[in-house]
């Protein structure tokens, strides 16, 4: 048997032949390619979407909850442990926490209810007590400031910083005085600021207070409720926060457990969105099976003579695989530009959202494994669309062909 | 017939078609041979078995029993690749039909079996196909594609492409059975100057005895076998 040098030029008879057979049949064939580059186009777009509005919210709960929370001291086995509410000596866990390679930055925080008394209304709040330098390296409080000066709550011990609902809820302006109340104590401060996280939860009972306000107003002169931790890589918090609860004895919570339900909907988002856009490729890829299948029923003739001059059925399957192969190339050239195109265009679409986050436009999320995974679904799909009548081709018997065709 | 011109030969061909009951033997144990530049036309009645036995010629069927030796290369029993390959190189066909592949053009068409090969670059391939065409009288159409070719023209477009990888064998099953009387001159011309220019052992098989009547050698068949040689060109001389 003979070697073919040129295996390249052999490669592109079959693929030669391929697309001569597709301008055959090219309407049908531009129908399978618009349905695979909608399908690609809506699969990225939905993508960017989901993830981009799961990023910004990860953003938003590492801006405002840090990466780690390493709380409760405990003791004992894994089985049977023992917690001591909150962390007794601060000063000495936040060194042991900066010996993590991985962290960038430790605070403490010291958390605890109280009522909040203005002139229009009272309500009860959450005191976040924390050294405003500290704090601003595990938190995203610096950007949240959106009225008043985080400079005034530098400068001056008794001042606050309220969440932007709880302010609008009682009519509270930045440079107003509130009152706080805790156990019958009542001690007055002046609102630096409002800031806003876009979680509802948060922004409508939490209060920022230096901490050694909180400590006052709280009777807690020593320790703090918990240690808020930045990691230089957040993605690794559970890994992390397993290792430090085995070496500092406190219980460490990672983002993705505190968040998990959120995540969990976001996950389940993104799946769903993915799974209905991909019908559209599914159906497009159906559509090419029947053309294909005709394709061969049609080419019978073209198939048997090809075989009779020499072309293995290895070739023949690669004229139809190179088929699908084509308008996949196509498809996915195009669906990935039309998915970009949509992105940018809903990107600057307005959308108002406050609750989980806070947002005034889409949200989308530019990642290159949008598209590969896009991609990758259709030419699965496609291929396999595509196989089947490839081996059906390839089983004809120039032969039977032949002399079906003799008169 | 001198052996060592032989080409292509069978040994004792069987072979039976149809299924349970309906079996039918439609070569009795065939012994045929050609050598090279010689045309062999073979006649018959319809169902006579001599189609079948070109295709088992043309490695498109397998005999139940028998051999096909082309070259000196036993290959009824050879793998599908090895067959496939031996096509390609060895064997040239023309068929009742063209069966040229309409998206292409007629160059590209005489071009499709050296691709297959792979022996020669691009430029040379062109070349060798323009030549081919211009045998068949076909070079000034060489890019026209093949349905805008008369029906005379795409056979002839097909005796090119047939040639394309200079086989030693060329088939040719009722190559003029869809043509009219003039064009099935200029095929029947053509197939037999070729033989003859290029040392070709042309095999057809017709139903047109006027034609059969002028190759080299004419074999009859009868329900699976030969019956005794009904003309020979020699038998003229």
């Amino acid at each position: 048997m003979s070697v073919n040098p040129f295996p390249i030029a052999r490669m592109s008879t079959t693929l030669r032949i391929a697309t001569r057979f597709l301008l055959a049949k090219r309407r049908a064939m531009l129908m399978t390619l618009a349905g695979i580059t909608f399908g690609i186009a809506f699969f990225v777009l939905t993508q960017a979407q989901t993830s981009g509005f799961e990023q910004f919210f990860i953003r938003t709960i590492l801006g405002t909850d840090g990466a780690l929370r390493v709380a409760d001291r405990f003791q004992g086995a894994s089985t049977a442990k023992k917690y001591v509410e909150g962390v007794q000596y601060p000063g000495e866990l936040k060194a042991a926490l900066h010996g993590y390679a991985e962290v960038t930055g430790a605070a403490e925080v010291l958390k605890g209810s109280a009522t909040l008394d203005s002139n229009f209304r009272r309500q009860e709040v959450q005191l976040f007590g924390v050294d405003l330098a500290e704090f601003l390296a595990v938190s995203s409080l610096g950007s949240q400031v959106i009225a008043g000066s985080l400079d005034d709550f530098r400068r001056q011990p008794n001042s606050v910083l309220l969440g932007s609902e709880l302010a609008r809820r009682s009519n509270i302006r930045p440079g107003d005085s509130v009152s706080l109340l805790r156990d019958g104590k009542n001690r007055r401060f002046l609102v630096a600021g409002l800031y806003e996280t876009g979680i509802g939860d948060i922004d409508r009972v939490r209060v920022i207070i230096h901490l050694s306000e909180s400590r006052a107003l709280l009777e807690r002169p020593f320790g703090c409720s918990y240690i808020q931790v930045n990691l230089e890589e957040p993605d690794r918090a559970p890994a992390v926060a397993a290792r430090m609860e085995e070496a500092l004895g406190h219980a460490v919570a990672p983002w993705q457990r505190r968040e998990k339900v959120w995540l969990d909907v976001f996950g389940a988002l993104r799946v769903s969105s993915a799974v209905t856009v991909m019908t559209i490729v599914l159906v497009s890829a159906l559509g090419m099976y029947n053309t294909l299948a005709m394709l061969v029923m049609e080419k019978t003739k073209e198939i048997a003579i090809l075989r009779s001059m020499g072309y293995t059925r290895a070739d023949i399957t690669a004229v139809f695989l190179w088929l699908g192969a084509v308008v996949l190339a196509l498809g996915s050239l195009c669906g990935c530009l039309a998915g970009a195109a949509l992105t940018l265009g809903v990107e600057r679409l307005p959308l108002r959202i406050r609750g989980i986050f806070s947002t005034d436009h889409f949200m989308v999320n530019w990642d290159y494994r949008h598209y590969l995974a896009a991609v990758a679904s259709a030419a699965v799909v496609v291929m396999l669309a595509a196989l089947f009548p490839a081996r059906r081709a390839a089983q004809l018997e120039p032969g039977d062909i032949i002399r079906g065709t003799s008169s | 017939m001198p052996s060592d011109n032989i080409v292509i030969e069978t040994l004792g061909l069987v072979r039976d078609l149809g299924e349970g009951e309906a079996r039918v033997r439609v070569l009795k144990g065939v012994k045929f041979s050609a050598t090279a530049a010689t045309t062999t036309a073979i006649v018959g009645p319809s169902g006579c078995g001599k189609s079948t036995l070109l295709y088992l010629l043309g490695l498109l069927d397998r005999p139940d029993e028998g051999e096909v030796i082309l070259k000196g290369e036993p290959l009824a029993r050879a793998t599908d690749a090895v067959r496939t390959d031996a096509r390609n190189r060895l064997l040239g066909f023309v068929f009742q039909f063209h069966f040229l592949l309409t998206e292409f053009t007629a160059l590209e068409n005489v071009m499709l079996p050296m691709r297959k090969l792979g022996k020669l670059d691009e430029p040379a391939m062109r070349a060798r196909a323009l030549s081919l065409l211009d045998a068949v009288g076909l070079a000034a159409k060489a890019d026209r594609l093949a349905t805008k070719l008369s029906g005379g023209e795409q056979q002839r477009v097909a005796i090119a492409r047939a040639l394309a990888n200079d086989p030693p064998v060329l088939l040719a099953d009722e190559p003029t059975g869809n043509l009219d009387a003039k064009n099935s001159e200029i095929v029947f011309d053509l197939l037999t100057r070729l033989a003859h220019e290029r040392g070709l052992a042309v095999i057809m098989v017709t139903h047109n005895m006027e034609l059969a009547s002028r190759c080299d050698r004419m074999l009859r068949m009868l329900d699976g076998e030969f019956v005794t040689p009904a003309h020979h060109a020699d038998d003229d001389a």
